[in-house]
This record gives C-alpha cells, structure tokens and sequence, in this order.
C-alpha cells in the first residue's frame, strides 16, 4: 500500500492571538495579526507524514487556498515532510467570503487531478469553526469518510479509522480512495525544525487558481456584521442565600 | 597655524608607537612588540589604513555615514520570509519545551532537551546548507538568538561556546578540507565545539598563554601539552579550537620565536581531559571546565589559518561573535520588560496601580530605551557585517559592553518594580540576573573593551597624524593632505567648526535635528578631546586608563545616539506603528547622552578631575597594601 496523500492546510489566525473586530464590523482584523497553519491541519500533516514514515503513503501533497501568505504555511507542511505543495490563490478580499463548500469542490478537484488515493484534512478550522470540508469533500468525490479520527492504521487494502464519538470511540473500515479528518487526539504533530524549513524552501510549489480548477466562488453568503461577543457584566456580592433569592427574583430569573 | 601644526605633529613617532594588539580577552598592551619590530622606513610615507567605520572615525572628529545612515536593511523578501518561519517553531520549542528554572536547578542541559535542540537545528544556524546547517547569514543568526535570550541564557551559552567561538574559526577560517571534515558533524550538534584559550595564569592577556605544541621530529604532527580553565563546553565538545604557543623561525632575522597558533583538536586524537563542571553564580545549565592536553598529538593539517596566526584568528572568532551577544541580551531585556510592565500595570498599592507612580514610570521608560538601544546597535553591527563590512571591530565592542551592562541594569530594576515578588524564584528574574552576569565578564571583560574601543580609535588617529607628520617633510609634494587637515583645523579655529553641528543633519529626519546636532556636537567633542590627550600624552596615553576609559564611554555614547537615530529614522520614513514612541525613546537617550558626553570628556582634562584619578589610584594603591579597608571602624573597635 503506497498511496498518494493530499492533505488540506488553511492559514488561520494563530491560537494565541487575541481576536479583534474590525471598527466597521466587516470581519476580524488580519492585516499584521499572526497566522499560522490551523491545529488540526497540523495535526493532518503529522499524520500523513508517519503515514509516509509507515511506507503506507508514498508522496505528499499539501494544499492551501488563500492568499499569498498561504506559502508561508505551504512551507510550514513540507518542512514537515510532505514533499510538494499546491497553492490555490484566492485574493484575501475575495476569500473572506470563501466558504466550505468552495474549498471541498477545490480539493476534490485536485484529488482527482494529482490521483490521490487519501485526503486528509483537520477536522475543523479554529478561525470559522465551520466541520464541513471534509464531508463534502467526500460527498463531492463519492468516496467513503472517516471524520474525526483518532487513529489511523492499515487494515488488509483497507484503513482501519478509530473516530471520537460521542461517549467513546468507533472503529470503522474505510476502503481507499478515502477523505479522512483529523481530531485533536490522532497525534502531536512535530516543530519543524530549521534545517527541515529550509530543505522545504527547494520543494516544488505550484500555483493554481479556482478559477484553474473551474471552481465558481461566487459567494453564497453576505456578511451583515461581525459582532464581538457580549462583555459579561459585572457581579454583585450577596450576604446569603436568601439576599440571593432575592436578587434573583428581582431579575426575574427565578 | 603652521606653529599649532607642528606642535601637533610630534605627537606620535613611529619607533615607539604603540602597538595594540586584540585579544579575546582582551587587548594586548606591548610596547615590547613594537620595539623589536625592524623599523620600516617606507611606512611614514605610506597612506594610513583607511576605515569607514562610524565609530573609529568619531576619534578623528569625523562623521562618516557610511557605515551607520540609513540604518541596514539587509535581508531579501526570501531571507526575510525564511526567518518569519524560522521564529516561531524556535519560539515554540522554548515555550512548549523547555523548563529554564529546571535546567538551572539540575546545573545541565538535560539529555533530551539536548537531542531537541540538535533536531532543531541550533547547533549549525549559520553553517551553509551543503554541510547540514541552517545556512543564516548574521541578521537572521541575530534574531534567533534573541529569542534564545529571552528564554534560557544557559542553553544560550551551550549553543554560544559551541557554534559563535568553539567552531566559528573553521567556518571563516578553515580551509575546505577543514570545513568539510568538521562542520557537517558540528552542525548537527553531533560533535559539540569548544574555544579554548584562557589558561590559569592567562586571561584578559591571553597573548600570554602558556600551553605549547611543538612540531614532531617527522614533521607529520604537533604535539600539545598544557591546560585550559574555564572553558565553556569544555567538558563534553569533541572538536576544539586550541590556542597555544609553536616555536615559529622569522625568516628575516633567523631568530625562532613563540608565537601563538590556532589548532583544530579532536577529543579522539587521545591525551585530552577535563575537569568536573565549575559550580557558578549562573549559566549553571552550561558546562564550564578545565581541559588539560597531554602529549596530544595533532595532525599538521589541523593548523587552523597561519602558523604563527593564532592570535588574529582567536581575535577574529570573538570580534566576529560580540553581536549575538548584543542580540541575545535584547531579548533578555524583552522578557524581563514583559514581566515588570505586566505586574505594575496590576499591582495596587496606596489604592493606586504602582505604574501611576513616577518611581516606577521612570525605572520603565528607561528599560524600555536602554533596550531600544542594545537592540538598535546588536541589529546594525550584524547589518554591517553582513553588507561585508570588515572594520566593525570597535561597534561589536561597544554593543557587547553596551548590552551587558544595559541588561544587568534592566533585570535589576525589574526585580525592583515587582517588589519581593521580584526576589521570588518564581518570578524567574533572579535565575536571569544571575544568568547574565557573565556577559560582562568573558568575551573581554568590560573593562578590557573600554581600553580596546579607546585605543583602537587613538590608534588610528596616530596614524593619520604621523601621515600629516611625513607630509610636512615635504610640504611641496603633499599639499593637499596638508591643506586639507590644515582647514580642517583652521575652521576649528576660529568657530567654524564649531557651534551647532550639522554634520547629521542630512541623515537624521527633521524631528529629530535637535538630538542630531547632539550626536554631531559629540563627534565633534571626542575629535578634539583625543587630540588633546595625544598632544598631552603622546605614547604614554596607554598609561593613562582613567582619561582612557571617560573616552571610551563618551564614545559609546555618541555611537549609540547616532544609531538610535539612524533607526528612528527609518521608522519614520517607513511609519511604523510605533514611530511615536521610538522618536520619544530617541530624544530621551540623546538629550541624556549628550550631557554625559560633554561630562566625560571634561573629565579627560579638567584638572580637578585629573587630580582625583590620582588620588584615586593613591587610594587603591594603599588598599591593597593594607590588605582590604585602610579606615578603621568608626567605634575603633
Ligand atoms: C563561565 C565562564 C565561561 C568561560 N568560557 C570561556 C571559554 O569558553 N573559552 C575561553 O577561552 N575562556 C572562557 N572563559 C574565560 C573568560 O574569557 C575570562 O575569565 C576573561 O577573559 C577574563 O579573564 P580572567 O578571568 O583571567 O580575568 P583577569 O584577566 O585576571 O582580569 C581580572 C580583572 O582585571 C582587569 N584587568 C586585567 N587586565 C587589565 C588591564 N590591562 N587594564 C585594566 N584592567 C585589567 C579585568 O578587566 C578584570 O576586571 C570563561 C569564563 C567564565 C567565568
């Protein structure tokens, strides 16, 4: 079993940095904030990487739609260990309003152009929360998925996902060509280490856009406003339940 | 003019110069040397070496911008991109990874902390790619060791003695075979380097070690015998560059000498041992030991440069690594500001925050300056040298004095802003106070650089001014170096030169043209005051370390407002989001540095000043007859 890997890597706003709303309420402000590549996409990089590291994938491809900051996290994955990239340009302005659905029609696209026989992807990006990509891109492949996996193993020609459920885990058997997401447990994705990030600087990179790939990104939604959340409000200090009682009575929350 | 002329020009003669020459550790001071040089005729008539050097020009009362306006700006939007990706794994790794407290505890780098750091990389940044390394060029080295500094200055150290002294003299002075034999498995942290120098009875005079090695009869090898004190590393590198003393024949006289070799020694070649680790105030985490050579048997091949040469190539190691000390220290200082400004923007006291007070607000503007200066200056050295710069000698000097005495200031007042808190191990600033009082000490010594930036400086003043001496031998054939220090001095003399200085007017933006007119007025101070001392001192000047040490601080000074404001500038014109603040950081040190510039050098010559520093030495000197305080108790008892 040596399959091609094609693994999804979105550029996102780094975890740490604390999130702010644009004055006009269009969207959260990206212009000098930090980026990097999104936990779970990591986290599906690793994965594919050990696979490779197993012999059970032979090449890896990374993908990433965006702007074109996005080769920064294109090198990232390869400093990693995949071995080339894709960069499916999509100017920031216009991939504001980018959504799921684009992005899957984008990858299964590539899927099938690069032949690929697995699709990673992390199970969800921390910048819109949306869990969808790895679905429709299933859907849009008609290949079988295997969301929110936890472990990864080879079974016969087949794989062997063990996926987060509610209340505990399933084991499912997938057969190949297969898209897969990744959850936070599958692994702890390794630091690219500096002689590997510049090793990456020589892997091939190429440069495609939606429009390439006869994808459509006409919007489908309209942003009205991105609000921050509420500020909670100040608490007050009771003496005793009864004086709580009583204030929450007077709240009418009781 | 031509009487204030010549009285100038007996300043210097030739014969009894005075020859400095540079050591790590410090600054050779031998007027022996220079004595038994054959005197060269040739060289009054010769053109004196011509620098562009920003800071060593000052001494001639010369702004050459070259070398400091507009500030570098040297990476390429690749290398630029390639470091953004570089940062933050590093970043990542110190966060995520390692325990600093703990290593300080365990007074070691701990075994899988070290396998991390060799994965990582650390261990190659600035060894090309082809022979495993990272392939950094200085400004990028710079930036990686700052978060370094900001997190561990023990691992600091390991990684330091290893790759910016223990092999750096096969990276810029290897020859390939040398490189290719040794650099792939230095690189990868696979074989740790050490330098090593220092010997018991040879520190800051490092000229006068005493380990030797001694050509085999078959002229195949060396054989080295001798011992080394505390070396960095010492305890577990496997390759070393090791200076010591070969019997070397001058081939005009015939006469054989000791003269100092550098030689790459591997652990394997067999008679080398060390020491258990030194216990230490800080930098616990890194090895420091004694490394003793025995009939160590040394293959010719690894002569590292010349026969002969070992002292210019341990001077060029350590001449070439001073900026990551600079580098390192800024992000010391980062760290420790993050913490101070952190708790007095939260600690309440008299029902205020302590930030309101403006105790506290003057201790933090001024970490917050003394960092924008280290950093500022660590940042144009490196710049310098990688737009292949090679008179960067005296800057390096300057950051690294600047830088360790900046951060050992900015870490004690941040213990200070936090109160007890602050004497917390905890807090995690007495471990970095400790930790950081080393930088003052090895690499030269403070002290050692202040003579070494000062006499450096005179030095090349000297030669400019035996230069003008030969031209008036024959006035007609030299009219125009004549005619041109003659204005030079002419407009000095009569006020030309003098009043508001516009030298950096061109350079500075105009917001800043009053602190440019500072930053001339001080060039223009140290011009005139070396001079002077010259004229005064002529060859005894090297005697006379408390007028030696006022110049180098007026000139640290003065370097350090016209880098501040070469980076300024730039912000401006780039409008930077925090212009604002950077220009009120630049006016504060400059108004301020200016008034210890003109203090300094009125203490090279006010009388009142001279007759302290005797009484000074007199009061030293009866100090260490007595054996400690010559005053008894105020109780007599
Ligand atoms: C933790 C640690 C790590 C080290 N690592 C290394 C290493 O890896 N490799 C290596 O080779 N060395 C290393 N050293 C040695 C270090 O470089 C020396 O300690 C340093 O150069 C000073 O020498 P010294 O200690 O002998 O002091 P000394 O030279 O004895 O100086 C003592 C004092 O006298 C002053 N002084 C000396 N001469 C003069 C003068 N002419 N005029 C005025 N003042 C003077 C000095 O400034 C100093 O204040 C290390 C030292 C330490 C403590």
């Amino acid at each position: 079993m040596a399959m091609r890997a094609l693994v999804g890597c979105k550029r996102v706003i780094d975890y740490a940095v604390k999130v702010r709303v644009k004055p006009d309420k269009t969207g959260v402000v990206i212009d000098g904030v930090k980026h990097s590549m999104n936990p779970f996409d990591e986290i599906a990089v690793e994965e594919a990487v050990r696979m490779k590291e197993k012999k059970l994938v032979s090449e890896i491809v990374a993908v990433s739609c965006g702007p074109a900051q996005c080769q920064e996290t294109l090198r990232t994955a390869m400093a990693m260990g995949a071995d080339k990239a894709i960069h499916v340009e999509i100017p920031a302005k216009e991939f504001e309003l980018v959504q799921p659905i684009h992005i899957a029609k984008i990858l299964a696209k590539l899927a099938t152009d690069v032949k690929a026989d697995v699709v990673i992807l992390g199970k969800q990006a921390i910048d819109d929360d949306c869990n969808q990509t790895a679905q429709m891109t299933a859907a849009f492949l008609d290949w079988p998925q295997a969301v929110f996996a936890a472990k990864i193993e080879k079974d016969g020609d087949s794989l062997a996902v063990t996926r987060e459920i509610d209340g505990g885990t399933e084991t499912i058997k997938v057969n190949v060509p297969a898209v897969i997401s990744a959850d936070l447990r599958l692994n702890e994705p390794r630091y690219a280490t500096l002689p590997n990030i510049m090793k990456a600087k020589k892997k091939p990179m190429e440069k495609k856009t939606a429009k390439d790939l006869g994808v459509d990104l006409t919007p489908r939604i309209q942003v009205i406003s991105v609000e921050d959340p509420p500020v909670r409000e100040a608490g007050q200090k009771v003496d005793d339940v009864d004086q709580l009682i009583t204030k929450l009575k007077g709240l009418g929350r009781i | 003019m031509v009487v204030y002329l010549k009285r100038k020009l007996i300043i210097i003669p030739e014969k009894c110069r005075t020859t400095v020459a540079f050591s790590t550790h410090g600054v050779r001071l031998s007027q022996a040397q220079a004595k038994t040089e054959a005197p060269k005729p040739d060289r009054m008539n010769k053109t004196p070496p011509e620098s562009k050097s920003y800071a060593v020009n000052m001494f001639r009362g010369n702004v050459v911008p070259e070398q400091c306006f507009p500030y570098p700006d040297v990476l390429s939007p690749d290398q630029h991109e390639t470091l953004e990706m570089l940062v933050s794994p590093t970043e990542k790794f110190f966060a995520e990874v390692n325990d600093p407290a703990k290593n300080d505890a365990l007074e070691k780098v701990p075994d899988d902390i070290m396998e991390n750091l060799k994965e990582m990389g650390a261990f190659g940044l600035q060894v090309p790619t082809e022979l495993n390394g990272v392939g950094l060029n200085n400004t990028q080295y710079a930036r990686l060791v700052e978060v370094v500094g900001a997190n561990d200055l023990g691992i600091g150290i390991t990684l330091g003695a290893h790759q910016s002294i223990g092999f750096k003299g096969i990276l810029i002075s290897g020859n390939p075979e040398q490189k290719k034999k040794y650099l792939p498995d230095v690189a990868t942290g696979t074989k740790i380097a050490a330098f090593c120098l220092t010997e018991p009875g040879s520190g800051s005079d490092a000229a006068s070690i005493k380990s030797r090695a001694v050509l085999s009869s078959d002229g195949t090898h060396y054989i080295l015998n001798g011992s080394k004190i505390w070396i960095s590393n010492g305890g577990i590198a496997e390759i070393m560059t090791v200076f010591a003393q070969t019997p070397v024949k001058d081939p005009k006289t015939g006469v054989t000498k000791d003269k100092v070799t550098a030689f790459i020694v591997e652990r394997a070649f067999g008679g080398v041992s060390h020491s258990k680790p030194e216990r230490k105030m800080g930098i616990k985490a890194s090895n420091t030991a004694e490394v003793y050579y025995e009939d160590v048997k040394i293959p010719v091949e690894n002569v590292l440069g010349e026969v002969g040469e070992g002292f210019k190539v341990a001077m060029n190691i350590l001449n070439n690594g001073r900026f990551g000390m600079g580098a390192a220290l800024s992000g010391t200082m980062r760290s420790a500001i993050l913490k101070a400004s952190d708790f007095a923007a939260n600690r309440l006291q008299f029902g205020r925050k302590i930030e309101t007070f403006g105790a506290i607000q003057e201790k933090i503007a001024r970490m917050a300056i003394k960092h924008y200066v280290t950093e500022s200056i660590a940042y144009m050295v490196a710049g310098n040298m990688d737009r292949g710069f090679t008179d960067y000698q005296v800057e390096a000097a300057i950051s690294k004095i600047y830088a360790s005495e900046a951060a050992w200031w900015v870490v004690d007042e941040a213990i200070q802003v936090m109160g007890g808190m602050g004497f917390m191990k905890d807090a995690g600033l007495e471990r970095v106070l400790r930790d950081l009082r080393i930088f003052r000490i090895f690499e030269g010594t403070n002290d050692i650089l202040r003579l070494f930036i000062a006499l450096t400086g005179i030095q090349y003043v000297g030669a400019h001014l035996r230069q003008l001496q030969a031209a008036f031998k024959n006035p007609a054939g030299n009219i125009g170096v004549i005619f041109g220090e003659a204005s030079k001095r002419a407009f000095k003399s009569v006020g030309l030169g003098g009043g508001k200085s516009k030298a950096l007017e061109p350079h500075v933006h105009s917001s800043l043209s009053t602190q440019a007119e500072y930053a001339s007025e001080a060039v223009e101070l140290i011009g005139q005051a070396v001079e002077a001392i010259l004229m005064k001192h002529g060859k005894n000047i090297i005697e006379e370390q408390f007028v030696l040490n006022r110049l180098a601080e007026a000139v640290i000074d003065t370097y350090a407002m016209a880098v501040v404001l070469s980076r300024a500038s730039r912000s401006i014109e780039r409008k930077l989001d925090s212009v604002d603040h950077e220009i009120l950081m630049t006016k504060v040190f400059c108004n301020e540095a200016i008034g210890r510039v003109r203090s300094n050098i009125n203490g090279m010559k006010a009388s009142s000043s001279i007759e302290n520093y005797k009484i000074m030495s007199q009061i030293s000197q009866t100090i260490c007859k007595t054996g400690g305080v010559a005053h008894v108790n105020p109780l007599g008892i």
